[in-house]
């Protein structure tokens, strides 16, 4: 089966790369203001955005900047899917929810202590009604990604993908995202390993 | 009384950005007049929990009617109004 990168992103030191291209750069070095940064310059009115924890923020502008000029490309929505993975789960909203229970416990921060609200978010925002499984691994384990999602494909789950990482604790963050489809449009980048690697450098 | 509303709605704003987790929301951000709930904010009924503790946290006061709560937490500056109307009640 032929399969295709038609879009990616990479955010991590203050900048959005989309397509090897600096899409957006800030000066912001504090993860929440560089996250609102990244709101702000995507003018959308999304007031979901501002509940959202540091680690959702972060997956729904990877989303944003990955699916721009390309969403009328999702033909059937309904099996379109989103694998995800990072190291550390929702840790850093975990800890912040730990502290508030010393007081008053917080619902407000205990609907976001899990990674998987990062894959409901995007989908209720973009449609997707696919597949959707976040890891929590390690490192990002390239091959690993690459080989469940042709799985994916083959088995007839999904009929495009989006994939990658998503990574927040602290001020640390990382996220790198691909749309997958069977379909060359956009980036045009053949599915391999190889290519995932060299969009993530 | 205008100065003392201008101070309790900003000292509302900040305890409404501290208490929900706004964490990228600065108090300029939050018009006096703006809905909080589904637009403007995009607060939802778990926000409105956490606006009840505030009440009772910082101003010790309890909602005691729950139907009052879409009026009392339309917007900062009804949430103020509702914070003042019941200290004078209080004397």
């Amino acid at each position: 089966m032929s399969l295709y990168i038609t879009s990616a992103v990479i955010i991590r030191n203050q900048t959005v790369r989309k397509n090897g291209s600096v899409a957006f750069q800030s000066s912001e070095t504090n993860v929440h203001l560089f996250l609102r940064a990244i709101y702000d310059y995507l003018e959308v009115s999304y007031t979901r955005f501002h509940k959202m924890d540091a680690l959702n923020k972060l997956g729904w502008a990877a989303a944003e900047f990955l699916l721009q000029e390309i969403e009328s490309g999702f033909v059937d929505k309904e099996s379109a899917g989103i694998v995800l993975a990072n190291k550390s789960s929702s840790l850093d909203t975990d800890e912040r929810f730990l502290e508030s229970t010393k007081s008053v416990a917080s619902p407000a921060l205990f609907v976001y202590t899990l990674p998987n609200i990062v894959l409901g978010e995007i989908c209720i925002r973009h449609g997707l009604k696919g597949e959707n499984t976040f890891f929590v691994t390690p490192n990002f384990d390239i091959t690993f990604m690459h080989d469940y999602t042709e799985q994916l494909f083959e088995s007839e789950a999904v009929n495009a993908c989006i994939i990658g990482w998503a990574e927040q604790y602290h001020e640390q963050y990382e996220a790198a995202f691909y749309l997958v489809q069977k379909s060359s449009m956009g980036l045009q980048e053949p599915f391999t390993i190889k290519a995932l690697e060299k969009l993530y450098e | 009384m205008n100065n003392n509303m201008d101070n309790l709605m900003a000292e509302l704003k900040a305890q409404i950005i501290e208490q929900l987790n706004l964490q990228e929301v600065q108090p300029g951000d939050i018009d006096n007049d703006q809905p909080l709930f589904r637009e403007g904010l995009g607060l939802d009924s778990i926000d409105a929990l956490e606006l009840i503790v505030l009440l009772q946290q910082h101003y010790n006061i309890k909602l005691s009617n729950p139907a009052d709560g879409p009026e009392v937490f339309y917007s900062v500056r009804s949430l103020a109004e509702f914070i003042t109307a019941e200290r004078e009640k209080a004397g």
